[in-house]
């Protein structure tokens, strides 16, 4: 009976020293020092950043954090959830900032409690890479013919149309094979709205979106799945992000602008693409771009904050130093950009988001000056 | 004299008798309440741990129909907007908001049916030569330990393994017989399953098979049968309902796998016109599209995926558990 009832006191007791360690550790997630949390605890949340969303400015984000670190002390913690996820979280409330490839849409912008601006951060670009061995020269895609192949209506390489404005090169007769991404991303949410804009067909049989009903082809799961594909097949077209094409030496076409230039992606033909007038909210797709030298499948990706930052217990210290930090990065933290195969921010998109950072405000008062 | 040493010697003995006889009397005493209280606590200690388990066992019942009702209250959206007809719609487009989960249901189904197929007469083969043939030395044992070892390997690293092995030898098989040959597909993804599944039955199969009475085989064997005819007619019609059990674990595994066959699936939308085309299941569909689903509707309607999976699972048991119960009859 002793036995038992010691048995389960000790039980007990383990149990519940378990539950108020995990507590514990929950109170000290991101906290370096535990011992004085006491003492310091709203200072030491002040001190980091929470943040969620797109897994395309990970890598960038990865490394301006951690210089940004080094010189202000801020710690951010970034999830690489995806774009949804991330604002997803920022209506919950669970992170200070999210980070989406892709503009809040209505249903989303209605299900937040307050207005969410959008700050420009960084630019990529979609490109549209194949797989075809014996072929020296890069070849060259129109929208028409872009949307063609991945409605499936042109269904060899060797097809009249694609012959049409590749004039002197040699078209093998293999299948064409589209690779697309299996998982919803902001990839294909780029690449859709821009085959959207140039092709009415595209758009009211299948639309944009981050996944979308695909009429032909093979879903690979993330770029390397897409990469995957097309280097296994002969024949393998697919559309990959320009920074992992870049950096695994893929083969990837010139794209007709709207314009009318064959414009290789490249980091400077991305940023020019954002040359243009951007509004004053930046809620503006790049894709297929009016700039006469910008690569037509670019895209802006923004960080998105809440523009009243008094909301549940936030100090005014903590918003302060959340919007220094995001006006750094559109400034400073943009030389990163280059190294890691990111566009720079344009001259134009750099202008609309300090002016939008000024309108965030902290109880009703602006936080920057 | 005598008589007065004789009443000595009688109380004498009587005095021991009576010491022997008191004492015998409280050791029994002390034991009798030795006993209880051992017995009391006992009793006790059986009592809680008849209640530990209880507690726990309704625990896990608990957590199932938690998950099964998180399920259905989260996709009562999409059961509202689509209806019963989410079951037969041909097309997922979630920029139009149409869901139609056929396709993946096909495509679950198949996979899983085919990986079956093509596993069974391997898990039999291992689970009759590891329970009959060859129960003990050290070629059995690494098979023994290699079969189980293929239940313990991550499966993104079949899905891999498959990307970069199997997709172009099933593709220039695809080529030889004449059809599209992608590589990836319903076919690529049964084969990564069956490998997959190959250790449940197994397993199962030849613990059963070692259970059967060496009398009853001895019986066979004395009446002139041979190997073959004592597996065939005593073994297997003894561990039936064992193996069948195991094919039931093994679907059980092939339905809910994910990553594995994600890789290698091809992934489209499209409702497969062969097994060799590319398909896609609600494993996958799920596992993809859950991140990025960026309105309402979608999210419930991948929710609503994920309850058809789990009633899938739980029909398909229930048939498997009346199909035991009638071989075992």
């Amino acid at each position: 009976m002793k036995k038992v009832k010691t048995l389960a006191l000790t039980a007990f007791a383990i149990i519940v020293s378990g539950g108020m360690m995990l507590v514990g550790c929950n109170g000290g997630t991101g906290n370096g020092s535990k011992a004085d949390s006491t003492a310091n605890s709203t200072s030491d949340n002040d001190n980091t950043i929470l943040g969620a969303g797109s897994t395309f400015d990970n890598p960038l984000f990865s490394k301006m954090f951690s210089e940004y670190n080094k010189t202000n002390g801020l710690k951010v913690n970034y999830q690489s959830i995806g774009s949804g996820g991330g604002i997803q979280q920022l209506t919950s409330k669970t992170v200070d900032f999210g980070a989406s490839d892709a503009p809040l849409n209505g249903k989303q912008d209605s299900a937040l409690s307050g207005p969410v601006v959008h700050v420009p951060v960084t630019a990529g670009a979609v490109v549209i890479s194949y797989n075809l061995p014996e072929l020296k020269d890069t070849l060259n895609f129109t929208p028409d013919v872009l949307a063609k192949m991945f409605l499936g209506e042109i269904k060899k390489w060797n097809d009249p149309k694609i012959a049409a404005i590749n004039k002197g090169v040699k078209l093998p007769a293999t299948d064409i094979l589209i690779a697309h991404r299996s998982d919803g991303s902001g990839t294909t949410n780029i690449f859709t709205t821009y085959l959207s804009k140039v092709s009415p067909e595209w758009d009211s049989k299948v639309g944009k979106g981050s996944s979308v009903n695909w009429p032909v082809g093979l879903g690979g799961k993330g770029n390397e799945g897409v990469a995957g594909s097309i280097k296994q097949t002969p024949g393998g077209v697919g559309y990959i992000e320009l920074a992992y094409a870049m950096q695994n030496n893929m083969a990837f076409g010139k794209l007709q602008n709207k314009a009318g230039n064959f414009i290789t992606p490249s980091i400077a033909s991305v940023t020019s693409a954002a040359n243009i007038t951007i509004p004053a909210d930046a809620k503006v797709s790049l894709t297929n771009t009016d700039a006469p030298d910008g690569y037509p499948i670019s895209g802006l990706s923004w960080v998105l904050v809440y523009k009243e930052q008094k909301y549940s217990d936030r100090s005014a210290d903590k918003a302060t130093k959340m919007l220094k930090l995001i006006q750094w990065m559109i400034h400073d933290g943009q030389q990163y950009s280059g190294a890691l195969n990111y566009a720079p921010l344009s001259p134009a998109a750099v202008t609309v988001g300090d002016a939008i950072l000024k309108t965030v405000t902290y109880d009703g008062k602006p936080i920057l000056q | 004299m005598e008589t007065t040493a004789n009443n000595d010697l009688i109380t004498r003995s009587e005095n021991i008798l009576e010491r022997v006889i008191t004492s015998t009397k409280i050791r029994d005493a002390v034991k009798g309440i030795k006993r209880i209280r051992r017995s009391h606590r006992q009793i006790r200690a059986e009592n809680v741990f008849r209640r530990t388990l209880t507690i726990v066992g309704l625990v896990t019942v608990l957590l199932v129909m938690g998950i099964m009702l998180t399920l259905i209250v989260q996709s009562t959206l999409s059961i509202k907007t689509t209806g019963i007809s989410y079951l037969w719609g041909k097309t997922w487009d979630p920029v139009r908001d149409i869901f139609g989960a056929y396709p993946f249901l096909l495509g679950t189904l198949l996979t899983s049916f085919l990986a079956l197929f093509i596993s069974i007469p391997f898990s039999f083969a291992v689970a009759i030569f590891l329970g009959e043939y060859y129960p003990k030395g050290w070629l059995p044992n690494l098979l023994k330990n290699t079969v189980e070892l293929i239940a313990a390997v991550p499966s993104v690293i079949y899905g891999f393994w498959g990307l970069a092995v199997l997709v172009p030898i099933v593709r220039s098989f695809e080529s030889s017989i004449g059809v599209d040959p992608v590589g990836l597909g319903i076919f690529t993804s049964s084969l990564i399953l069956a490998i997959m599944v190959i250790p449940y039955a197994a397993s199962l199969g030849q613990s059963m098979i070692k259970m059967v009475p060496a009398n009853l085989k001895e019986a066979a064997y004395s009446l002139g049968a041979t190997r073959w005819e004592v597996i065939r007619s005593v073994i297997i019609p003894y561990t039936k309902s064992g193996l069948f059990a195991g094919i039931l674990l093994s679907l059980g595994r092939a339905l809910g796998e994910t990553m594995a066959v994600t890789m290698v699936i091809g992934n489209t939308s499209l409702i497969p016109k062969s097994i060799f085309a590319p398909g896609n299941t609600m494993a996958s569909v799920i596992a993809n599209e859950f991140t990025e689903a960026d309105h309402p509707v979608y999210l419930s309607a991948l929710i609503e995926l994920g309850l058809v999976l789990f009633l899938v699972t739980v029909v398909i048991n229930m048939i498997g558990k009346r199909l035991t119960k009638q071989f075992t009859n």
